[in-house]
């Protein structure tokens, strides 16, 4: 039986000598197939006496499963060596940019208009909308803002013909929605507004966002926290609000909002104004037929460019209208 | 309006430096635009009076003078025309700095020394004079220091003031306010009344006591209007932005500015037999100060004599009947206008004036005998004259009512969030000059003076209380409401889904204007006129859009020009047109696409978008939204009649989708193929709630085929023969190749077809697909003359 181990230390021999799968298959085949050196060793089980027969039985099982083993281990190792070398071959330059469409972006206008939705709508305000042609009535008169009112001398108004105008601000939108439905009111009302006006700081067109909120029991001083709360909440920082009285025909009182931003060369606050508001003037709610001893409410009004602006730091408001790619793709 | 601080001070004094005087007004609602000192910064300018003037030996211009007021006299060579001897100038000594940092030093001026320099105003940083030196009165002091001498340690205030508070453009109204906000005692001026000399009065007449419900009118006789006006009231007006003119200019400027009642001076002698105020006559002229002619309109106020208007009432005197150095006596007009009836007129001349800015906004209508009677006494120190007895006619039923007003304990607080004690609140109508005329059960009686036209209801005092009470110093609290929910359609999908949708297809948005160039639009929307706007701001913003194309386009040219060469943008937004002359506004959705298709990159890209591309792009906002739209070849103006699309929902059209049309495009100067769509958000925003469908277990069949179609037919008539003969199991049918070649014959094209069959409930067998696929393929040969390709 000295030949048994001789055969199996061939074997191993010939499986390590085995450079592919299909060498190491023939191996197999030669030592361990029907036919092969280690099988055909149980066939002189029978020459051997019964006694004899289970342990030599058990010895060249055992020199098979040697062998055996020895062409697993070889087959995983020739196996992952062939994986390896197929993905060697399909390796990629990962740095190279990725193709197809790439993003394209909001407008900041857009933008900031969806962000101002967002904060609103969560507050239960709706989103109104409304004519960009508008009357004299519902730009004007229903804001209290007679002809002859002195105040439609700070709106540069577009006229298509005495009667008919492009709206200065979205308020009408506020007189439309009154008119329509019944007070309670929580709304905003984006959109564009134009007035005859242009050079650095001005554009004929520009977007307003106003918000009116009416029921039995409003104050000054809800007005002034939703007002303080937005601003914060818009610029993300705990700013200084100011309230500074002013003038508008359909709000009373009326007031003018400022921001601190940064200092002034002294170290006092620097403030900005960044939008009006005040209580809704009484006889706007008789325009709208809504008893002004039931309801009171609060309205406010801001620029949406200007607000972009700060936000953004874009430092001149013509561009919002140029267009430019380059520009417009730095808000996506 | 723009104020003197020292003026200011002359009334009210608060213990408060510029800065704080200024953000405490714009806190209480007059907006502060900024201040800035009444002079440059200058030193070592004394008091110099010019004691002899000789020509210069080498210079025609040139004078050589001595010159008084330093340590001793100098001479100073000086080309100012109005240099005299005897007159009082400010001399910058040898050493002095004027405003720019302009060092005085020693100099020869064509071989004349010169030690120092003769000055005008502009010199000094007062104004933009200089005509000539800066001529200072006779008794001023030789040798004192000028800034000093002027009083220049002032600012000129400017401050914003909003239309209702015209109580506010005068000293008397800022001091007012400024001694509310400081319980500061405010003083004034006394004025009493001028006696009579003469009995001569200027008959009045006035036959439109609505718009003038208050005239008075003063004979002063024999006035000197050679006199100068005095520097301290010079300077005073200077430093409210007003010019000096002449004494009769200046003394009704003065009032005016300091009272807050516009005033008028007429030469007596040009008034012909007495003074009419009366609506003008329909193409009435009038020559005014100014020098312009108007042509009146009868909606306009004026002052006229027996033979023609002198003016137009609270807006600008005429030309003819105003005071020269000349005049003898003086008709002096303090008056009381109604604003609306004034309202608009100096607009609708091209004039804005002092008077007619304050008319407009409403003057205190007890004003005007007091201020009649300040000026008189302010002329007669100037001018001398004798003067007579005032006129006033006046008609009650036109000039305003006193009003008092019911003001309510509890709504003060409603409104204002909080409740202020009875004892503040009397004491800032009080000290705003509104008089608590009754205190009722549950609050007040007020009574509002004539000086406060704005105020005329509740909400008017709780204002005041709020703003001088300060709304930093209101309460915040957080509104309450009710917390209901309201309806969202599933159907409807927000405009910001379409908007990110093409975000993420790579547009970029854009936002134009709503009024376009009229020539880009008509190449783009020839058949629709745009709406014109009246007063546009120019003529390429002109007309409303009627597309969104318009806007676009120029967009696309304006990027196109800076080397932008791959463009995707889309807008949304109204377009305007005019419909049985009715104003149609629809909110829209376009775009435009120019260029490649994705961005250039390694392995290709370098494929400009096609109508294709744009095509796919939109049938996927359509599954997105949710609906069907059927893509039918139409013809629209601004696109290539070959590649157009008219797209239907239903039958109705909804938009369109094309390549823009090489003439226009190349009108447009713009390069390359352009694609463009335009479709009604309305149409489109509303699509279905999902309703779940059974998957079918069972497998699904295809088959394909080659056809060869010809001219003429369409994809669309392939799809519509297929769907009609393919049995209710088909579930899809896709094209998944077009080719078209020669060796197909002219015009002849070939398309591979995919067909899907799939039942919901068994396996369809060999059979009966067979006997389908042969259906159509018979049908797509009989009906479209199509041939199987082999």
């Amino acid at each position: 039986m000295e030949n048994l181990e001789q055969l199996v230390q061939d074997g191993l021999a010939a499986v390590a000598k085995a450079d592919g799968l299909q060498a190491l298959d023939q191996v197999r085949v030669d030592y361990l197939g029907k036919k092969g050196v280690l099988t055909q060793q149980l066939k002189s089980l029978g020459q051997l006496s019964p006694e004899e027969r289970p342990a030599a039985g058990q010895r060249i099982n055992d020199a098979k499963a040697r062998v055996q083993d020895a062409i697993n281990a070889r087959r995983d190792g020739l196996e992952q060596a062939a994986i390896d070398q197929k993905l060697a071959s399909e390796s990629i330059d990962v740095t190279l940019p990725g193709r197809g469409q790439d993003l394209g972006g909001l407008h900041p206008v857009t933008r900031t208009l969806q962000r101002m939705e967002q904060f609103f709508s969560r507050a239960g305000y709706t989103v109104e909308q409304g004519p960009e042609i508008e009357d004299d009535y519902h730009n004007f008169e229903a804001l209290n803002i007679p002809g002859h009112h002195p105040a439609r001398a700070m709106h540069d108004t577009f006229y298509f013909n005495p009667g008919t105008l492009l709206r200065t601000h979205t308020s009408p939108v506020q007189i439309r929605t009154m008119e329509a439905n019944k007070p309670p009111f929580r709304m905003i009302c984006p959109g564009r507004v134009y007035r005859c006006d242009s050079d650095m700081t001005h554009t004929p067109m520009f977007h307003q966002v106003e918000g009116l909120l009416v029921d039995k029991n409003v104050s000054f001083a809800d007005l002034k926290s939703t007002v303080e709360e937005f601003l914060r909440v818009f610029f993300e920082k705990d700013l200084k609000v100011r309230f500074r009285p002013s003038y508008f025909p359909f709000t009373e009182p009326s007031a003018e909002v400022d921001i601190e931003w940064g200092r002034e060369a002294d170290g006092s606050i620097k403030w900005l104004e960044v939008m009006g508001c005040g209580m809704v003037h009484p006889k706007v709610f008789e325009y709208c037929g809504i008893d002004p001893e039931e309801y009171r409410g609060f309205a406010f009004g801001m620029g949406v460019e200007r607000l972009a602006m700060l936000r953004y730091g874009v430092n001149d408001l013509r561009m919002f209208f140029d267009n430019d790619l380059r520009f417009l793709r730095q808000f996506r | 309006m723009k104020f003197s601080e020292q003026w200011l001070r002359e009334w009210v004094n608060p213990s408060i430096d510029t800065q704080e005087l200024v953000d405490q007004i714009t806190m209480a609602g007059l907006e502060v635009d900024g201040f800035e000192p009444v002079a440059g910064r200058f030193s070592g300018v004394i008091v110099g009076q010019v004691a002899s003037v000789i020509p210069h030996p080498d210079a025609d211009k040139l004078r050589v003078c001595q010159v008084v007021g330093g340590d001793e006299p100098v001479q100073v060579v000086c080309g100012a025309p109005n240099v005299r001897e005897g007159l009082k100038i400010p001399f910058a000594v040898v050493g002095a700095v004027l405003p720019g940092d302009f060092k005085i030093k020693k100099a020869k001026l064509r071989g004349q020394p010169s030690h120092g320099m003769l000055c005008s105003e502009a010199e000094l940083g007062l104004s933009d004079n200089h005509d000539g030196l800066m001529e200072l009165p006779d008794d001023a002091p030789v040798g004192q220091d000028v800034a000093a001498y002027l009083g220049l340690n002032d600012v000129t205030i400017d401050v914003d003031l909003t239309p209702n508070r015209s109580d506010c453009l005068s000293i008397r109204g800022i001091a007012r306010e400024v001694g509310v906000l400081n319980s500061a005692l405010v003083s004034q001026p006394e004025i009493t009344p001028v006696a009579a000399v003469h009995s001569e009065v200027p008959a009045i007449s006035v036959q439109a006591p609505q718009g003038c419900p208050r005239y008075l009118g003063r004979i002063l006789r024999n006035v000197n209007l050679q006199a100068t006006t005095p520097l301290w009231m010079q300077e005073k007006l200077r430093r409210s932005g007003v010019r000096s003119i002449d004494p009769a200019v200046d003394v009704t400027n003065y009032v005016m500015l300091e009272q807050g009642q516009p005033m008028h001076a007429f030469d007596r002698d040009e008034i012909k037999g007495g003074i009419v105020v009366r609506m003008a006559e329909q193409g009435e002229k009038l020559v005014l100060l100014d020098g312009q002619e108007v042509t009146l309109t009868s909606d306009t106020l004026v002052i006229a004599d027996h033979e023609k208007p002198v003016a137009i009432a609270g807006v600008m005197g005429g030309e003819h009947s105003g005071v020269s150095e000349k005049t003898r006596d003086l008709i002096i007009e303090a008056a009381y206008f109604d604003p609306i009836t004034l309202a608009g007129k100096a607009r609708h001349y091209g004039l804005h004036t002092d008077a007619s800015h304050r008319f407009e906004r409403g003057v205190d209508y007890q004003l005007a005998r007091d201020a009649m009677e300040r000026a008189t006494a302010l002329l007669m120190a100037i001018v001398g004259g004798e003067p007579g007895d005032i006129v006033e006619v006046a008609s009650e039923q036109h000039l305003p009512a006193p009003r008092s007003i019911d003001l309510r304990e509890q709504r003060v607080a409603d409104v204002l969030g909080m409740h202020i004690d009875r004892t503040t609140v009397e004491e800032i109508l009080t000290r705003l000059g509104l008089h608590v005329s009754k205190l009722l059960k549950d609050g007040w009686q007020v009574t509002v003076p004539s000086f406060r036209p704005d105020i005329t209801i509740e909400v008017d005092l709780i204002e005041e209380i709020g703003r001088i009470y300060g709304y930093n110093n209101l309460p915040v609290t957080e509104p309450v409401g009710s917390l209901g929910l309201r309806n969202q359609p599933e159907a409807e999908r927000p405009l910001s889904a379409i908007q990110n949708y093409f975000v993420s297809r790579g547009y970029q948005e854009a936002v134009t204007y709503s009024f376009v160039d009229p020539k880009v639009q008509g190449l783009v929307d020839p058949e629709r006129e745009g709406i014109a706007l009246a007063n546009p701001i120019s003529a390429d913003l002109s007309v409303m859009r009627t597309t969104l194309w318009s806007g676009l386009l120029k967009t696309v040219a304006y990027n196109l020009n800076r080397q932008q060469p791959r463009i995707r943008l889309f807008e949304t937004g109204l377009r305007f047109v005019r419909e049985n002359g009715e104003i149609d506004q629809q909110p829209m959705l376009a775009g435009v696409v120019a260029g490649a298709q994705v961005p250039e990159n390694w392995a290709n890209g370098r494929r400009n978008a096609d109508f294709f591309d744009v095509k796919g792009e939109l049938e996927s906002l359509f599954s997105l939204l949710g609906i069907e739209v059927a893509f039918v070849a139409g013809q629209h103006p601004a696109l290539h009649p070959g590649q157009t699309a008219e797209l239907r929902r239903d039958g109705h059209h909804v938009g369109w989708l094309g390549t823009l049309h090489p003439q226009v495009q190349k009108k447009l100067e713009l390069n390359g193929t352009i694609l463009m769509f335009e479709l009604f958000l309305n149409s489109i925003r509303s699509g279905y709630v999902p309703n779940f469908k059974e998957i079918s277990k069972f497998p699904e069949v295809r088959r394909d085929l080659a056809i060869i179609i010809g001219d003429g037919v369409t994809f669309a008539d392939v799809e519509r023969v297929v769907k009609q003969h393919a049995g209710d199991q088909l579930t899809s049918l896709r094209a998944f190749d077009v080719y078209e070649g020669q060796n197909l014959g002219e015009g002849n094209r070939s398309l591979a077809l995919s067909l899907f069959w799939q039942h919901p409930e068994r396996t369809l067998n060999e059979e009966e697909v067979h006997s389908l696929f042969n259906g159509v393929i018979g049908a797509l040969q009989e009906e479209l003359g199509a041939t199987l390709r082999s």
